[in-house]
């Protein structure tokens, strides 16, 4: 199945979804059939002034993840992640990382058709 | 000499004491309007229009069959306006700030120049005064590009005229703000008297002091508020050039457009010791040391 990286507070699962896109602390790279996961790092965006949602955008592409998870993305960001055919579900805040995938794998969601933020 | 009039907070005044400056200046005197986001120094300086032209940026165009996606523009990017995504390359020209760096660092020379708009620069003649203005495309999200164009140009007509310039500068204390004053000889701070004036004026004596340029201050509605910012300006050695009273009639004649020191000899005097007194800590005072 298609990776999914989520916005993490954490590096494990059980961390909660960081609901900001660009400046999350990292992204937990899941393969919802077997809950593997990685995690990335995302503090290379979250330094800069100008620019984060973008930079993180390049690292979910890099990561090879074709679906993320996440509170809010804003436009630049967004408009990037179209680019490269990558899906967004928005409004995953407040729950974990696994629950956050739990939902996606539940079918229980809507992708973005724009960004809302 | 170029005088760059600031503040920290917005709304104290600050073209009002441009214009009546300009006005009283003795000198050859261009009045420059770097407040691109929302110019209004013509509003009191009513200048003829004599020319207007567009300003460009020039932004990264990528020639995708030259891009061998190798990654060195978009690590070099610090505003992330160019990027390899995967296999795509995505540039977001509105974030570019025209550093030049993509192109100097592209091994396959994918990369030109094209030209986005991002506001326009007038100049004119308010009577002897040449007036000079940059207008920020509404939309725009960066106005240091603009404003360097505009100082850009301040600099020929000064080399020309010998004449002295006064920026009226935007408020705040971000990049707008220090790209204003930074080329100026001069730096008068406009505050008022009031915990809130006091407040953004320290931001600004905190963000323009590391530019190590004189700086002095106008007091204006003078009258209202504490002693906040005169204790300040004590302790810190920031002198006080004028105080402008706290008075109907001025807030009437700026109400109506008016030049506040062509309201009364009293005022026209109050602002002609003022450049006066900038003129000699200037000009005056290098005369002395040589």
């Amino acid at each position: 199945m298609t990776k999914v990286a989520v916005t993490s507070e954490g590096p494990t699962l059980t961390d909660m979804v960081d609901p900001r896109f660009g400046r999350a602390g990292g992204f937990v790279v899941v393969d919802p059939d077997t809950m593997e996961h990685a995690y990335v790092d995302n503090g290379s965006s979250q330094t800069m002034a100008h620019g984060a949602g973008i930079q993180a955008a390049q690292i979910i592409a890099d990561s090879g993840a074709k679906v993320v998870l996440t509170g809010f993305v804003g436009p630049k960001a967004f408009e990037a992640l179209k680019a490269v055919g990558i899906k967004v579900v928005q409004n995953l805040d407040n729950m974990s990382v696994k629950e956050a995938v739990e939902k996606y794998k539940s079918g229980n969601v809507d992708y973005a058709q724009q960004a809302n933020k | 000499m170029i005088i760059s009039i600031a503040s920290g907070k917005g709304g104290t005044g600050k073209t009002m004491v441009s214009a009546s400056l300009a006005s009283v200046w003795e000198r050859p005197m261009t009045a420059v309007d770097l407040d691109v986001e929302e110019p209004n120094l013509h509003i009191f300086l009513k200048p003829e229009i004599i020319s207007e032209e567009k300003v460009y940026l020039e932004v990264p165009q990528v020639d995708e069959s030259r891009c061998n996606l190798c990654r060195k523009c978009s690590d070099l990017c610090q505003f992330k306006a160019i990027n390899v995504m995967g296999s795509t390359l995505l540039t977001f020209p509105e974030m570019c700030h025209a550093c030049g760096g993509c192109m100097a660092i592209c091994p396959e020379e994918a990369i030109s120049w094209e030209r986005r708009e991002i506001g326009t620069i007038s100049q004119g003649k308010s009577g002897r005064i040449d007036f000079l203005m940059g207008s920020l495309r509404v939309g725009e999200a960066m106005s240091p590009p603009l404003m360097r164009v505009v100082k850009t140009k301040l600099a020929k007509d000064l080399d020309r005229s010998g004449g002295d310039a006064i920026i009226d500068a935007p408020p705040g204390v971000s990049c707008p703000a220090v790209s204003a004053v930074m080329d100026s000889d001069y730096i008068l701070l406009v505050t008022e008297p009031t915990p809130f004036g006091f407040h953004d004026f320290k931001l600004a004596v905190e963000a323009f002091t590391p530019l190590k340029k004189s700086m002095a201050t106008v007091i204006n509605r003078s009258g209202m508020g504490d002693e906040g910012v005169r204790k300040f300006c004590k302790e810190r050695n920031i002198p006080i050039l004028a105080e402008i009273p706290f008075d109907r009639d001025i807030a009437g004649a700026y109400s109506r457009g008016k030049v506040v020191a062509d309201l009364s000899w009293e005022l026209k005097s109050l602002f002609s010791a003022l450049a006066g007194s900038i003129y000699e800590r200037n000009i005056g005072g290098q005369k002395c040391a040589r």
